[in-house]
């Protein structure tokens, strides 16, 4: 199962974190990889609701994506599922679980984008990537030094 | 022709299975193998082996030259470059825009904090 795990601590109360995350207003201030605009934000944070955002980069390209909230606990963790509109980056449905914890000074977050190009290899093994992955990148370092 | 996101489809399926992982993993340490030498430290038979080659195959992950009698495997590293590649695009629309949240949720705290005074 390909995984992605990314961790941050950030200089605020994880109820101000969790709100960021997770209301339309929140969304609309800091949703997108770069200073492009957030076109469209929607949100319905409670287990079963959905949410929406667009974005648009300063290379002028727009992106959406949108799924459903699968768990909300303010303020400590949201899990929903992710999906690309259009799909040309990756057309299958993947889960974004994040989860927040009080720290001196602020809150820790942890993201993990999992299921990611998952859809065909599910029904497979159940076998952990994260061992694939380092495999890769050895290989790959290796093949760089050669 | 086989389409970016098909590409990408069979590297990871090849990839999932821990025989076809380490068949892999034995090639990155030589220049090519016979197929008996792949099969080797397997408990499988040659035609359990020769299968997991041929999805390799399809992914374009490994070659093989026949020479003689004998069959050459190599390595071919592309396809796990693009699959890598295709993570890390990934890595980075997440890890600006966490960078970006914190700022936003910063700035939040702080205006929440004057209020308070």
């Amino acid at each position: 199962m390909t995984s992605l795990t990314l961790v941050r601590r950030i200089k605020a109360r994880p109820q101000v974190v969790f709100d960021a995350l997770t209301t339309a207003e929140g969304i609309a201030q800091w949703w997108g990889p770069d200073a492009g605009p957030v076109l469209v934000a929607e949100a319905d944070p409670r287990v079963g609701g959905r949410y929406r955002v667009r974005f648009r980069m300063l290379d002028a390209t727009e992106h959406e994506s949108s799924g459903e909230f699968l768990e909300i606990v303010r303020p400590e963790r949201v899990v929903m599922t992710w999906r690309w509109k259009g799909g040309v980056e990756d057309p299958g449905e993947s889960r974004v679980e994040i989860t927040l914890k009080a720290v001196s000074g602020g809150t820790e977050l942890t993201f993990i984008h999992s299921q990611l190009h998952d859809e065909e290899t599910r029904r497979g093994h159940e076998e952990g990537w994260t061992g694939a992955l380092d495999k890769l990148e050895a290989h790959l370092a290796a093949v760089t030094a050669a | 022709m086989v389409n970016y996101q098909e590409r990408l489809d069979r590297t990871f399926m090849a990839l999932v299975d821990p025989t076809r992982r380490a068949i892999l993993a034995q090639l990155e340490r030589g220049d090519g193998a016979s197929i008996s030498e792949l099969a080797k430290p397997f408990t499988i038979r040659l035609p359990a082996v020769m299968k997991h080659l041929d999805v390799l195959a399809d992914a374009g992950l490994v070659t093989r030259s026949k020479s003689g009698r004998t069959v050459t495997v190599r390595l071919r590293p592309q396809p796990m470059r693009e699959a890598m590649e295709w993570l890390r695009r990934y890595e980075r629309f997440w890890s600006s825009n966490l960078d970006r949240l914190a700022a936003y949720a910063e700035s939040k705290e702080a205006a929440a904090r004057r209020k308070s005074r």
